[in-house]
């Protein structure tokens, strides 16, 4: 796959340290990498690997202690996308979904028509009044995924999306995720937990050392697109969750040999 | 469970009845003076001549107008001043001593301080009732806000929103549930404020009528005068749960 030459998103050197009553936490340390235009990522980690943290300092909601940021353009549109729903209970599913166009001066039925537009790209017709309370999970993500698609944002950015789901949901919303995404061709982080998942989205998996957080493996993933479920039994597939599952391993966690950080990045 | 509107309608009838019933089998049967308890029927009597004769609606009146301005003024200072405290920290540090120590003394106990300095028309009245309604209010404003989930908060930032849009979109929306239950609770708070403010000192309203009555040992006249205050004091809690209704809509499974 082709991508045009400037990435969306250039990361140098990138450094996060918080501190507080109980002293200094390293959650990023020295982290580079670059997200390609329109390309989707997958970020993979154990728990407390600080790629929550990255995806903060993305969204601008973090302010990195050292390193750089740099968007392709001056006042980079970004969305976000939560492990919970995040969605207002007093709104409706149209009125959470036109949030976003609602604080800037844009007439209302322009807002009104492009969350039309969306809600039935995510294929909620028939919900458009509906209060998030009677959203089953995979229904108020969905209303989520198109709120956040509402700005039209540069680079996309999803924090463990389905990982409040279960797995057939799971795999149900992954290949809805990219048929929205072949749709409205969006540079796209994603956060998550599963090895599978990842390989199955992305065109690039990087995974995150525990704490302080390094990229330990930058891995491309060549399987052909579209993505259908037949994809997961490929040898190459099968291949690349070999290979990913390594990295992640015990034996290859730097801290678990040491007791304490690893002073140096260690690739897998 | 949801019972229909005109079974839960006869119930209360019932209800009501049986009561007004036992109080006049209680009345007839232990032969009490009147000005010890009168029976229904004498404080009936006595209702609709004062009634008639425009002196319970001219206490009424004053006696409402002292609780609906308290609420009013009680009710904006608190939220406003509940606003500040939940944004900071430090003026939150500075004021609380003030609000714990206020709060320690009984509503009560200060009243006849305040008809002294402030004499006994509307004015000490109403606040009275400022002073009974600026708690319960003030906490909730405080708690509402509080409670503002922190990843909606993110959402809004990560939006970009300004202060303005963030108060109006998330801050107000999320707050009103626990508000409200704030101001249902002053709105009962601020009917004792004003009798324990007539009763103190005054020359106008309900509170004025039970101290003349008592004086008079015109007991029926005294239960007229409570049962008003009660009416009275129901209805602007239904008031505030009607506007929670309005504006809570989309919380509608609680009643559920």
């Amino acid at each position: 796959m082709t991508f045009s030459p400037e990435p969306t998103v250039s990361v140098k050197n990138l450094e996060v340290v918080f501190s507080d009553a109980s002293g200094v936490v390293h959650a990023l340390r020295d982290v580079s990498f670059t997200l390609p235009h329109n390309s989707f990522t997958t970020l993979i980690g154990v728990s407390g690997s600080g790629k929550s943290t990255l995806l903060r300092v993305l969204a601008g909601l973090v302010e990195p202690t050292k390193g750089e940021v740099q968007f392709n353009k001056r006042q980079p549109r970004v969305g976000l996308v939560f492990q919970k729903p995040n969605l207002m209970p007093w709104r409706r599913v149209i009125e959470n979904i036109s949030l976003p166009l609602e604080l800037e001066n844009i007439p209302k039925e322009e807002i009104r028509a492009r969350a039309q537009e969306l809600i039935e790209l995510v294929g909620l017709e028939g919900f458009e009044q509906a209060y998030p309370r009677d959203l089953s999970g995979g229904m108020a993500q969905r209303v989520a995924i198109a709120r956040s698609l509402m700005q039209d944002p540069d680079l996309l950015l999803l924090d463990e999306p389905f990982g409040a789901l279960d797995a057939l949901m799971r795999e149900r919303m992954g290949d809805e995720l990219l048929k929205i995404w072949h749709a409205r061709r969006k540079t796209v982080l994603m956060v998550t937990h599963s090895i599978a998942e990842a390989i199955y989205l992305s065109d690039k998996v990087l995974v995150l050392s525990p704490r302080p957080g390094q990229i330990i493996l930058e891995l491309t993933v060549d399987l052909p697109r579209p993505r259908t479920p037949e994809v997961r039994y490929l040898p190459a597939f099968g291949d690349l969750v070999h290979e990913l599952r390594d990295c992640l391993s015990e034996e290859n966690n730097p801290s678990n040999l040491t007791g304490k950080p690893f002073p140096y990045k260690q690739e897998c | 469970m949801k019972i229909p509107t005109l079974q839960r309608l006869l119930m209360l009838v019932i209800s009501l009845s049986l009561g007004v019933w036992v109080w006049h089998l209680l009345a007839s049967f232990l032969r009490l003076p009147a000005f010890i308890l009168p029976g229904p029927t004498l404080v009936w009597q006595r209702f609709l001549q004062t009634l008639l004769s425009g002196q319970l609606i001219r206490h009424a009146s004053v006696t409402l107008l002292e609780v609906v301005a308290g609420l009013l003024v009680g009710g904006l200072s608190a939220t406003i001043l509940g606003y500040l405290l939940s944004k900071s920290p430090t003026f939150e540090n500075l004021i609380s001593p003030y609000l714990v120590a206020s709060q320690s003394i009984p509503i009560v106990a200060i009243a006849p301080l305040l008809v002294i300095w402030f004499g006994p028309g509307i004015f000490s009245k109403v606040l009275i009732c400022s002073l009974t309604v600026f708690f319960p209010v003030l906490i909730n404003t405080v708690v509402g806000l509080r409670e503002v989930p922190q990843d909606l908060r993110n959402l809004m930032r990560s939006l970009q929103a300004t202060p303005i849009q963030t108060f109006r979109k998330l801050e107000v929306p999320a707050a009103l549930p626990i508000f409200l239950g704030g101001l249902r609770v002053g709105a009962t708070l601020s009917v004792i404020g004003a009798v324990v403010g007539e009763l103190v000192g005054s020359d106008r309203g309900l509170g004025f009528l039970i101290n003349v009555a008592r004086g008079q040992y015109d007991t029926a006249l005294v239960f007229v005068a409570l049962f008003t205050l009660m009416m009275m004091a129901i209805a602007l809690y239904g008031l505030v749960l009607l506007i929670e209704s309005r504006l809570l809509a989309w919380q509608s499974w609680r009643q559920k």
